[in-house]
């Protein structure tokens, strides 16, 4: 329309008009060379960093010392407990939260009065980041004042209080109450979007074949929502191993390093010691397990056919 | 007579869901309006007798949230609108053209997602000392865009999809460029996932704790997120004040969710829900 106008963008525009190749690539510039820059260097930068001593309050004596970052790691007492943390933490938060999320998701399915309600109530901790929602839990679970203490000793559950944060032999499964409660929402959310897409001809078939609910959840429903199913366990998993925030506002990794998991206790190394060559090997060991599970998962489960997301 | 049975412990269970989801809310909430005295005395009131502002003024008055929260805002909403723009753009191309690099693209934006992106902390913090942007507000703006960009694009891509291309070839017919027929014909008609896409980077970038500890510790450009972790570590028996503060963190989330919840699903459920 203004193509005839002298300014810049009325000549790029021209010169993109017969040629989707300058097009192309005049809107991916801005992508491609920001992500470049500030993701996958500082990340390669960071592999490096693995093979070095790197203190950030010694910058003057950074060299390479082969795997001297790992022999370190591996023989750190604290790493072993992040290590055998991190497996109950993902797994435990993930099985829980796909079960909860399914459940609810599956009961949502159903149209109901006060549905939409229910969901902007169910759905908000999406909102919120695991930082937050670890301070708030960490004042419920409080030994002294918190109001999970006085619930259970009212209902006559427990006669003393418990150090859920301060007592090593429940921090990490009050942390992963925190992270189960956080991940519901994610689960129902995706879970429930999936089972509307659901067409009801199937059902209507499943019917006049004279299948019940429960035939009808197991050979119609399931099947069809498998590909989310699939990828938002996978991408679930990964996200809740790489993501310390909840560690880091409920315990910090306390008490005595008992609810550190990997990925807290890399973030430790950087924050707060400053040992970015010790911090990177730890990451660099992250991105293998990764990369198994990844591949494990999805040889495992290829039979089902997966969405291209 | 079981049928009966089955509604009502679907009931039950939704009930007793509901309160768990909602009861951690409300107990900050109701923290945050008691009186400090009464933060701290047994037995617990779940609800409280007093309701007062005072935790809100003091954590504006003594410790200048106010400020806290401008540099979030200001934040948070520069690298919201600067994410888009670049997003819309590569999410366009991505979703109307094949090109040979088309899956190398896509396969960089998937890893970005599944990399443990702490790896790139520490370098991240040395590129920003050198590039003289420790203790600025665009060093976060810088980050939170770039950190944005992949997630953007797959869900605006996913709104791109569902525009039929025939919308700006016919606009193309009439004599419009490829990219003011963007701006002029399809962009109008998917303000929804622009705004969806605008909120939740918003709402990332208003949480964003770590990049924001490491970059900044200057008191007046601290954003929210850094003022309550240093908050947890100066006072970290005042719940009055810490209640009051996450109180502010998390309604304007929470508001803006609300709205945009139904639409970023949407965006996001359109790849993987095809079946």
């Amino acid at each position: 329309m203004n193509d005839d106008r002298p300014s810049v963008i009325g000549r790029l525009q021209a010169s993109f008009r017969n040629s989707p190749r300058g097009f192309i690539f005049f809107c991916l510039l801005p992508t491609l060379v920001l992500m470049l820059v500030f993701t996958y260097y500082p990340f390669f930068r960071g592999i490096v960093m693995a093979f070095q001593n790197y203190q950030l309050f010694d910058l003057t004596n950074v060299h390479y010392i082969g795997l001297d970052n790992f022999k370190n790691m591996f023989e750190d007492a604290k790493f072993k407990f992040a290590a055998v943390n991190s497996v109950y933490w993902v797994f435990i938060s993930l099985i829980a939260q796909f079960t909860i999320g399914l459940s609810v998701a599956l009961l949502l399915n159903k149209r109901f009065r006060g549905r939409g309600f229910f969901q902007g109530f169910v759905f908000y901790p999406w909102a919120l980041s695991g930082f937050l929602i670890g301070l708030i839990w960490k004042w419920m679970f409080n030994s002294q004042i918190g109001v999970i203490n006085d619930l259970l000793l009212r209902s006559g559950i427990i006669h003393e209080r418990i150090g859920f944060l301060s007592d090593p032999n429940w921090a990490m499964a009050s942390v992963i109450i925190a992270n189960v409660w956080y991940g519901i929402a994610f689960f129902a959310i995706m879970l429930l979007a999936a089972l509307q897409s659901v067409p009801s001809e199937l059902y209507e078939a499943g019917s006049m074949d004279g299948a019940n609910g429960a035939r009808k959840l197991l050979n119609i429903t399931l099947p069809y929502i498998m590909p989310t199913v699939i990828t938002t366990t996978l991408l679930r998993a990964i996200w809740i191993f790489n993501d310390p925030s909840i560690i880091y506002g409920l315990t910090n990794g306390g008490p005595a390093g008992s609810t550190h998991i990997l990925s807290s206790l890399m973030l430790d190394k950087i924050m707060y010691s400053g040992d970015y060559g010790a911090a990177s090997a730890i990451g660099i060991l992250m991105i293998g397990i990764l990369l198994l599970y990844t591949i494990f998962y999805l040889t495992v489960t290829r039979a089902a056919k997966l969405g291209d997301f | 007579m079981q049928r009966h049975l089955f509604k009502g412990s679907k009931a039950v269970f939704l009930a007793l869901y509901l309160i768990v989801m909602v009861f951690p809310l409300y107990w900050i909430v109701i923290t945050s309006l008691k009186p400090q005295k009464e933060i701290f005395s047994f037995p617990l009131k779940y609800w409280p007798t007093h309701l007062t502002f005072q935790n809100y003024i003091n954590i504006i008055k003594i410790s200048k949230f106010h400020i806290y929260i401008f540099n979030s805002l200001l934040i948070s909403i520069s690298a919201a609108l600067v994410v888009v723009v670049i997003a819309v753009l590569s999410a366009y191309v991505l979703a109307r053209f094949k090109f040979r690099a088309h899956k190398h693209v896509m396969l960089g934006f998937f890893l970005t997602q599944m990399l443990p992106g702490f790896v790139a902390l520490a370098p991240l913090y040395l590129l920003m000392s050198r590039l003289d942007l420790i203790n600025t507000r665009a060093s976060l703006i810088l980050m939170y865009t770039v950190g944005l960009i992949p997630f953007s694009t797959i869900l605006l891509k996913g709104f791109f999809e569902r525009i039929p291309s025939s919308l700006e070839e016919a606009a193309m017919i009439d004599g419009c460029s490829r990219l003011s027929a963007l701006i002029r014909v399809i962009m109008p008609v998917m303000l929804n996932g622009i705004a969806a896409t605008f909120i939740f980077a918003f709402v990332q970038n208003w949480n964003e704790l770590f990049m924001a500890v490491l970059f900044i510790d200057d008191e007046s450009l601290k954003t929210l997120p850094v003022a309550m972790n240093s908050f947890v570590m100066k006072f970290d028996v005042d719940w009055g004040a810490m209640s009051a503060g996450t109180v502010l963190s998390v309604l304007p989330t929470i508001a803006l969710f609300a709205i945009a919840q139904r639409f970023i699903v949407e965006g996001l459920t359109q790849g993987a829900v095809k079946g």
